[in-house]
């Protein structure tokens, strides 16, 4: 099912990674990227290599990834996702999974604007980016942007066109040791879009 | 030597053919990979432009290489095989030219429908052989059925900007390269089993007016409109096509055509296939690149196919025609 998958979204997009800021490597990474489309999921797994896909993790909305048997299957047995819930729910800590995935070893791919954007430019990024920075110092923060994606299925859609998307992966992002919360995350941001012009 | 190859059945002449091109190729890369030693060699006395032309040289031939392979399996594996694999050349190459022009929200239905129902239709068109339907298709039906959809999506901005690019994306991806293969199907009467001639006929004359007009053009100035296009002369064009209606003539052994009837056939499909390269250059222009792969490869990662099969695409329905109306097939 992977493998057809893959072949699917490379059939349809390209799936092409362009790895400009640093190299794909396997250390312990947080990916994040600007979010337009439920495909930038799919589209972001595709364009990472094979080696890296097996120890990265996407995180996806429970609520719409669950919502059909489909859906919640290919979540977990393909793309191996941490789900997170968008509602917060009593005192549950929310980033409670991602924490658990990232203790254990897992590289994640986060969408910190946390849901899909209309603009050209991406919505102010939530803080959970920042909390995980503070909490693992030592997971590197790569920025990507994807390129194109809201194209091939805009929301709403249900069939894709085929039309070539890439995936830019830039310099990683550090968090200064006392950056305060707000600054890192407009830093985060801009170092997204930056890539957008490479 | 011309009675021996009359002996031979339309098979064995078509294998001969494939032989004698991989032949060619074989020759012309070890010639390559002779001349890549060389550089080495001196790399520190000669210019970049030396450099440049080897370069060049070897994309033409991967590029050569890839033709020939894609011409061979279509032909070994039957006519059905091709179509599929001419298919997938539309696919590739549309997709492409829809990565590099905008499209809104409202396109998405009608983007849908040209690559998963026009372009299937299409080739299905042509391998049930229904030529009278499969030249209006595109332009009388889809011209029509695109905009409508279009329309269903309730956005009337750039309205008419957004469907001509498609229009003309579908006309040039799919209606252009869709006659390639179809020339494979006409019914020439003492001609069966040799169709693949036909297209051999049309890719090596059009493939070699490009070739002669991009050398000479290298040694000329002034171009004609150089906001378009850097290399486009009028004397490189008439060079072009000199050689190409040359080489039509050398070929008119292969073809059911007389050597005057292969000079206007390759002539036909010379002019048609420059200009149509010309204004794809112009297209292109607008969209600020000057290849669709270059630019592909920094935006989108696209591989250039476009750039190589453009001149096909204008030249093909073209000489179709032309083949058809003379032959009253």
């Amino acid at each position: 099912m992977s493998t057809f998958l893959l072949g699917l979204v490379r059939l349809l997009t390209g799936a092409q990674a362009r790895w400009y800021g640093c190299p794909p490597k396997a250390e312990q990474r947080i990916y994040f990227a600007n979010h337009q489309s439920h495909a930038d999921l799919v589209l972001i797994w595709a364009a990472l290599p094979q080696e890296l896909r097996s120890i990265t993790r996407p995180i996806a909305a429970r609520d719409y990834w669950t919502a059909s048997n489909f859906k919640r299957w290919i979540t977990t047995e393909v793309f191996n996702a941490v789900y997170v819930e968008r509602e917060k729910k009593g005192d549950e800590d929310p980033l409670q999974p991602l924490i658990d995935a990232l203790e254990s070893g897992d590289s994640l791919i986060l969408f910190p604007e946390g849901t899909r954007g209309h603009a050209e430019d991406p919505q102010a990024f939530k803080s959970g980016i920042y909390n995980l920075a503070r909490r693992f110092p030592h997971v590197v923060l790569v920025p990507a942007w994807i390129h194109n994606v809201q194209r091939v299925m805009p929301k709403g859609e249900v069939i894709p066109v085929p039309v070539l998307c890439s995936v830019t992966f830039g310099e990683p992002v550090a968090l200064g040791a006392d950056e305060a919360r707000a600054d890192f995350l407009q830093r985060a941001r801009s170092a997204v879009m930056a890539l957008r012009e490479v | 030597m011309g009675s021996f190859l009359r002996s031979l059945s339309p098979e064995q002449q078509v294998s001969l053919m494939f032989v004698l091109l991989f032949g060619l190729l074989l020759i012309a890369s070890g010639a390559g990979v002779l001349l890549s030693l060389r550089e080495r060699q001196h790399a520190d006395d000669h210019t970049g432009d030396r450099a440049q032309r080897l370069h060049d040289y070897q994309a033409l031939l991967r590029n050569s290489w890839l033709m020939t392979l894609v011409f061979w399996v279509g032909w070994a594996a039957g006519e059905s095989v091709a179509i599929v694999l001419f298919g997938l050349v539309s696919f590739f190459i549309l997709r492409e030219f829809i990565s590099l022009s905008p499209t809104r929200r409202g396109d998405h239905r009608s983007l849908v429908l040209a690559f998963f129902i026009v372009l299937p239709l299409q080739y299905a068109l042509v391998w049930n052989q229904h030529f009278n339907l499969f030249t209006v298709f595109i332009p009388v039906y889809v011209f029509l059925a695109i905009p409508v959809v279009s329309a269903l999506g309730n956005d009337p901005q750039r309205f008419l900007e957004r469907n001509a690019k498609l229009q003309w994306g579908i006309m040039v991806c799919v209606y252009g390269m869709s006659h390639v293969p179809a020339l494979l199907l006409l019914n020439f009467p003492r001609f069966a089993g040799k169709t693949a001639f036909l297209v051999l006929f049309l890719v090596l004359v059009v493939q070699t007016c490009m070739l002669v007009q991009h050398l000479v053009a290298r040694r000329l100035r002034d171009p004609v409109a150089p906001a378009i296009s850097a290399s486009f002369h009028w004397r490189s064009w008439l060079a072009g096509l000199a050689a190409g209606g040359l080489l039509g003539v050398a070929l008119a052994g292969l073809t059911p055509f007389k050597p005057l009837q292969a000079l206007a056939m390759a002539l036909v499909a010379c002019v048609a296939g420059s200009f149509g390269h010309l204004v794809m250059k112009a297209i292109k222009r607008d969209r600020g690149v000057t290849h669709w792969g270059s630019a592909g490869r920094s935006v989108t990662g696209a591989s250039g196919l476009l750039d190589r099969v453009d001149a096909l695409c204008f030249a093909a329905p073209v000489f179709f025609h032309s083949v058809r109306w003379t032959f009253n097939l």
